[in-house]
């Protein structure tokens, strides 16, 4: 019965996005709508890769979108330079951007403080001079006639993988471990947790699915260049993290599609737009600090058949006292 | 059988000795206090013991094995366990995966089996889940399982943080100051604890406390510590009337 309830479920899910996709090509649906909805997408899957470590790792990084640009400039090599399909540049941009998260962790973690930040922070910098300055993918230029591989159906299946993946990493001892990490370094390590390795573990994953989202992002826009980059685009990512809910998946989620429509809706308004993403940010730390969600999660969001367990067992043992305290 | 041998310890911080050729040599099963004024090293003793500090000499050996350089979280699998003196719980996860966590190294799948939850993941979580609530059972603190931890009393707290400890499966723990903010009743209930789980767990204690009837009360055998040296060794009678003991904590006699 459980089963063939979430086979329904997920049936119900899926087929909506297929009728979004078909609307959009027989253009019901207006391209610019579509658009921004795969925006949506993608930084939802930046927003929650970013929370992973900013949100339940308890650390600061401020350099995100140098995994994304790893990401979008590697698929865009893959196809436009090597004629590759979509799903392989795809896959090599989260299997190198995860690596160099990886690598990038071995000497932010051996410190401690606040060093991750200014290393995050130098590293994106890095990144977009290199791509700056690298004739073959363009240099300032950037790179152009990428296939138009990103559609709605890709970016809404990456979207839910990515959200059910993390949310499956999050609540298993993964995730704890990183909470608790968060939450008492000293004592986490006295409980046994190797705290450099699980910390490296979660920066991997997370710079692996900000290397997917950028690999979507440059196959939507069919474009891409440095400037798209630079710690500017980090910021607008931090800004949807903390509107939305450090330690929430559903914040993430939350604060990417509010703030992506909010500044879809704020076209208008032209250069102030910049300054509409830094006020929100400078309000919500006045008021949330922890934005919008904290870090609570929606019930749908936390594991079932726990909570069942737990109940049937403190209903069934929660009377008995031991009484030989 | 000696399980636990520290060998002329000695800790310098930048020209401060904090300890100095200390030496302890812990039984199996045995409960030892260790005590002496504010600022005497007792924990920075626990901190050499577990690794948050390499000592500048000596040596720390443990059922056999040299951990002196041993990072706290190997020194931790290796078997020893710890509280704080300042209570230091995962304050805003549940009291339940507070506990989960200290049997993160019990759970052997990996991400991909988290990812897919696959039955070795189940069955694995089921059996965390199944042993964590027994914990909490024994330590009366399961019907506050979905609390947050910073959320409990001060005992409960300290309760907690010792069920935490004991989750990882110590041969040996050590207790820092654990009665530390307790009333009069409420120590006597912690002494009453600890003696309690010195029983049930089978376990070697090694006791940091400052409330003398605590440290009487319990302790089998006691070392006092002034000014990162050892000035006393001894049953708790024979520290209690300790010329040197006393002068550490009230001052010396003066003769009119």
């Amino acid at each position: 019965m459980k089963i063939i309830k979430s086979i329904a479920f997920w049936t119900v899910i899926l087929a909506l996005g297929i009728l979004v996709e078909m609307l959009g090509r027989f253009e019901y649906i207006n391209p610019y709508v579509i658009q921004v909805l795969e925006l949506i997408g993608i930084n939802i899957i930046l927003v929650s890769s970013l929370n992973i470590i900013n949100g339940f790792l308890g650390e600061f990084a401020i350099g995100h979108a140098g995994f994304m640009a790893t990401g979008a400039y590697l698929s865009a090599i893959c196809t436009v330079k090597f004629h590759m399909p979509f799903a392989l540049g795809f896959l090599a941009a989260g299997l190198l951007s995860g690596l160099i998260a990886y690598l990038i962790g071995v000497p932010a973690f051996k410190t401690f403080g606040d060093y991750l930040a200014v290393i995050t922070l130098g590293f994106n910098m890095i990144i977009v001079n290199l791509l700056n300055n690298l004739e073959y993918v363009g240099a300032a230029r950037g790179m152009v006639g990428l296939p138009k591989s990103t559609n709605f159906i890709w970016v809404f299946c990456a979207t839910i993988l990515t959200l059910i993946i993390f949310r499956n990493i999050i609540f298993s001892n993964y995730g704890r471990i990183w909470t608790a990490i968060r939450e008492n370094t000293l004592a986490a390590e006295m409980m046994g947790i190797n705290v450099v390795r699980s910390k490296m573990v979660a920066f991997a994953i997370a710079g692996c699915f900000a290397g997917l989202a950028g690999a979507l992002w440059g196959h939507m826009l069919q474009y891409i260049n440095p400037s798209s980059f630079t710690y500017l685009k980090s910021t607008d990512m931090l800004t949807m993290l903390y509107l939305g809910g450090v330690g929430s998946l559903t914040g993430s989620v939350l604060g990417a599609v509010l703030m992506t429509g909010l500044l879809e809706i704020l076209r208008d308004l032209g250069v102030w737009r910049m300054v509409i993403g830094p006020v929100i940010l400078v309000l919500i730390m006045l008021t949330k600090p922890l934005g919008l969600f904290g870090s609570r999660e929606l019930k749908i969001v936390q594991p079932k058949s726990d909570r069942e367990e737990v109940q049937k067992y403190v209903s069934h043992a929660g009377r008995k006292h031991n009484n030989e305290l | 059988m000696s399980l636990m041998q520290v060998e002329n310890i000695t800790m310098n911080f930048d020209g401060l000795r904090a300890v100095q050729n200390f030496n302890l040599d812990l039984q199996e099963g045995e409960l030892i206090g260790l005590i002496g004024p504010n600022g005497a090293g007792k924990t920075t003793v626990f901190n050499i013991l577990t690794g948050v500090y390499i000592p500048s000499q000596g040596t720390v050996t443990f059922a056999g094995e040299n951990i002196t350089k041993h990072a706290p979280w190997q020194i931790n699998r290796s078997g020893i366990a710890r509280t704080f003196q300042n209570i230091r719980l995962f304050d805003n996860m549940t009291v339940l995966d507070n506990i989960k966590v200290a049997m993160n190294y019990q759970m052997k799948y990996k991400m991909f089996s988290a990812v897919l939850r696959t039955p070795k993941y189940r069955q694995e979580e089921s059996m965390v889940l199944k042993e964590s609530l027994e914990m909490l059972q024994l330590f009366n603190l399961v019907e506050k399982y979905n609390f947050l931890a910073k959320n409990l009393s001060y005992g409960e707290q300290r309760r907690l943080e010792i069920a935490r400890a004991l989750t990882t499966k110590p041969r040996l723990l050590l207790l820092d100051e654990p009665a530390a903010g307790m009333n009069a009743k409420e120590s006597e209930e912690l002494m009453h604890l600890i003696s309690w789980i010195h029983k049930k767990f089978n376990l070697t204690i090694l006791l940091i406390e400052h409330h003398m009837p605590v440290v009487m009360g319990i302790c089998q055998r006691i070392k006092v510590l002034d000014f990162g040296q050892t000035i006393a060794e001894g049953t708790p009678d024979e520290i209690k009337n300790n010329p040197k003991v006393i002068e550490a904590y009230l001052g010396e006699e003066v003769d009119h």
